[in-house]
């Protein structure tokens, strides 16, 4: 019974070890639920021991189409589970130790394409960054749009040195506050039960700030291109300053990439990210982006007064109704919606383009993000309350 | 006494949540047996009104155990989910011990910090052996919560015990049976949901739709039934904000029963659509044109079938 209490344990390893490489986090405890799991079920059809595996790896709604393609594959082989029920007595699975089975395409891309994409940088030369005061003077006002490469190294660094926002809103917790408004009662009993309960030292109680969730959307179109790069740059600062920062990346489609870009190296994290996104430098359906965003996204990144940071130039081929009621719609979910536009850098833009102008009434601020300099501010617009100067209403009655 | 005892296989399961007419499919049952048997949590996650606080419901009275839920929500602290100290009875006390002149300081403390003055919430009472079994402790939406009582439930759920440290470690001799729900309006951490078994409570298939609903819904006819599933059906595939769960189908029902309706119509349906629908945006959608469109669908569908 040990021998084939054993190939069963070293076939749920391997299929362990393929979930992990198909992107399902599977720790070596999940292996020995799994154990346990199939010992207590007494599985008796294919759709138990299916679910039964279910039940112990899968701990995301997303990973079940993940988990349901790995189990296809790996237990391919027709009877092969029959087999394995029946006398719980498995052969290795075919060639799942040292080939693996050819739908782990992806497992593969995975795995090779991270690699190249480390050794080519590794290859890059490296780029002097160091400039002297006045040079970061004059980065400081430079467009992105027109530093080279080097600026642009030494742009990033200067991104990574930013002091990062730290906006607070209070919670409905509790925390002791010397100068608090509520009596602790806990705190004050003990306290007084020290001195044996004669003298009662007043303890208080007052609530606990908090740094609100932030969530960025990021225009990836073509017309955005030169701004991208930067601006995930600075979201890469700003995730790793603070909890609960939500990144989507949207251009035809929206795609999150929170978890990609939370990597410690920027440029590791910022590979991470291309490597997730499919439509990187194309055309911009915002709209049908909103849409996706507000259905699928906003009821669980916007909750506890979030504020949204909304990054696009706002040039919508068709700005339609459904551009304005989206944006309603978001500007409605959170707390406060600010849309940075590069566009803003040009001291005659007008709202004109049907794009803007559709979606202006519905944000609470607007800036321009186009050097440090903007940057730099909107961090400090970031931690204290909104600025008068950037009321989108001020450029809707300028064009009227 | 037979039936309150643990199911003995997945088919067990099925039957004992059919029991309380909860027809639930196999996958929610083999998860669900597993979390019996390998004494682990249950974490369900799912869209509003899929029926997943219902899960620990039906298992308490099935069971025979008690239930015990903590309703999370923002802001919940230990005071309000393990323990807090009946205050006014320990001043009561120590001012009665110095009136007896008791100078023991010791002496007071540990009398004023006994069990005698301890206020049990849910978490801590579900730590307590039960004479009917360990009871059901229901965690609801957890996702309310923030991340700090997350990680608190993290010692609970492991090791069953909670510590006061007036007190020392409550333990569970037995450990109660725990299902924690989200809707998953944020995102729960991995370490929580690493000690559970996950499951994701879908929209029901129409031929288990019409189950539950006749077996909820006893009083409206056959027919009826089947157009009110065919018609829920047919409005989640709809490009809604939010699609009607299980219980609003179960709300429109005994709505039209009320109503006397016995088949349905475009004005009905245009009438008691705030029954299915909760947002502004998808009742405007579903204009009384379009209302008709999908209804004459939903009855040449159940033609077919015929």
């Amino acid at each position: 019974m040990a021998a084939s209490q054993g190939r069963l344990a070293e076939n749920i390893l391997y299929f362990a070890r393929a979930l992990r490489a198909a992107g399902i986090p599977v720790g070596p405890g999940a292996v020995l639920d799994a154990l346990e799991a199939l010992s207590v079920a007494h599985v008796g059809a294919r759709d138990d021991f299916y679910w039964t595996l279910h039940a112990v790896f899968v701990k995301r709604h997303e990973h079940t189409a993940l988990f349901d393609q790995a189990f296809k594959i790996f237990f391919r082989k027709r009877g092969y589970i029959e087999k394995m029920i029946a006398s719980m007595l498995p052969e290795s699975a075919p060639g799942s130790a040292k080939a693996p089975p050819p739908g782990a395409q992806r497992i593969q891309e995975a795995l090779f394409s991270g690699l190249d994409q480390r050794e080519q940088r590794k290859s890059n030369v490296e780029i002097d960054a160091r400039l002297t005061v006045s040079d970061r003077e004059v980065l400081q006002k430079k467009d992105f749009a027109q530093m080279s490469a080097a600026e642009i190294a030494a742009a990033k660094e200067a991104i990574a040195r930013l002091a990062l926002p730290l906006d607070e809103v209070r919670t409905r917790r509790l925390v002791a506050n010397r100068h608090g408004h509520l009596i602790d009662i806990r705190r004050t009993l003990r306290a007084s039960m020290k001195a044996g309960g004669a003298v009662i030292d007043l303890k208080y109680l007052g609530p606990r700030v908090k740094e609100p969730p932030l969530v960025a959307l990021l225009d990836i179109s073509g017309s955005m291109s030169e701004y991208t790069r930067l601006f995930l740059h600075f979201l890469h600062a700003i995730t790793n300053a603070r909890k609960r920062v939500t990144t989507l990346l949207f251009g035809t489609r929206l795609t999150n990439v929170s978890r990609a870009i939370r990597q410690r190296d920027p440029d590791e994290a910022l590979a991470a990210c291309s490597a997730n996104v499919a439509d990187w430098s194309g055309g911009t359906r915002i709209a049908s982006s909103l849409h996706v965003f507000n259905k699928q996204w906003a009821r669980r990144v916007l909750t506890q007064g979030a504020v949204v940071l909304l990054i696009t130039d706002g040039l919508e081929r068709d700005a339609d109704d459904t551009l304005a009621f989206e944006m309603d719609r978001l500007h409605r979910s959170c707390r406060r919606l600010i849309w940075l536009n590069p566009l803003l850098r040009f001291s005659g833009f007008e709202a004109r383009a049907k794009g803007v102008q559709t979606m202006l009434p519905y944000v609470d601020e607007l800036r321009p993000v186009h050097n440090l300099e903007s940057m730099a501010e909107l961090v400090r617009a970031l931690s204290g309350a909104p600025a008068k100067g950037y009321d989108p209403k001020l450029m809707l009655r300028r064009v009227a | 006494m037979a039936d309150k005892t643990l199911p003995k296989s997945i088919d067990s399961t099925l039957d004992l949540l059919a029991k309380a007419d909860y027809i639930a499919d196999r996958s929610l049952a083999t998860v669900l047996y597993l979390a019996l048997r390998m004494g682990r949590p249950l974490f369900v996650e799912g869209e509003a009104g899929v029926g997943k606080t219902e899960i620990a419901k039906v298992l308490a009275t099935t069971l025979g155990r008690r239930l015990i839920r903590l309703q999370c929500y923002e802001g919940l602290d230990v005071s309000a989910a393990v323990y807090e100290w009946n205050y006014g009875a320990q001043m009561i006390a120590i001012r009665l011990a110095e009136a007896e002149g008791e100078g023991d300081r010791e002496r007071i403390e540990h009398d004023v910090f006994s069990e005698r003055f301890l206020i049990k919430r849910p978490l801590l009472q579900a730590l307590e052996p039960d004479t009917s079994g360990p009871p059901v402790l229901l965690i609801d939406e957890i996702d309310r919560t923030d991340e700090a009582f997350e990680a608190f439930l993290l010692e609970v759920l492991a090791d069953f015990q909670v510590t006061v440290p007036e007190l020392g470690t409550v333990k569970a001799p037995h450990p109660p049976i725990v299902v924690v729900t989200s809707n998953r309006t944020r995102e729960v951490h991995d370490a929580l949901k690493r000690r559970c078994l996950y499951h994701w409570v879908g929209y029901p298939n129409a031929e288990r739709e019409l189950r539950i609903l006749r077996a909820k819904v006893p009083e409206i006819s056959k027919k009826l039934s089947e157009q009110v599933v065919a018609f829920v059906q047919t409005l989640r595939r709809e490009d809604l904000f939010k699609s009607p769960g299980v219980a609003e189908t179960l709300d429109w029902a005994s709505a039209l029963a009320e109503l006397d309706v016995v088949a349905l119509d475009p004005a009905t349906v245009s009438d008691t659509l705030g029954v299915l629908l909760k947002y502004q945006d998808d009742i405007t959608r579903l204009d009384a044109t379009k209302v008709k469109v999908l209804l004459d669908e939903v009855k040449s569908e159940l033609r077919a079938a015929e």
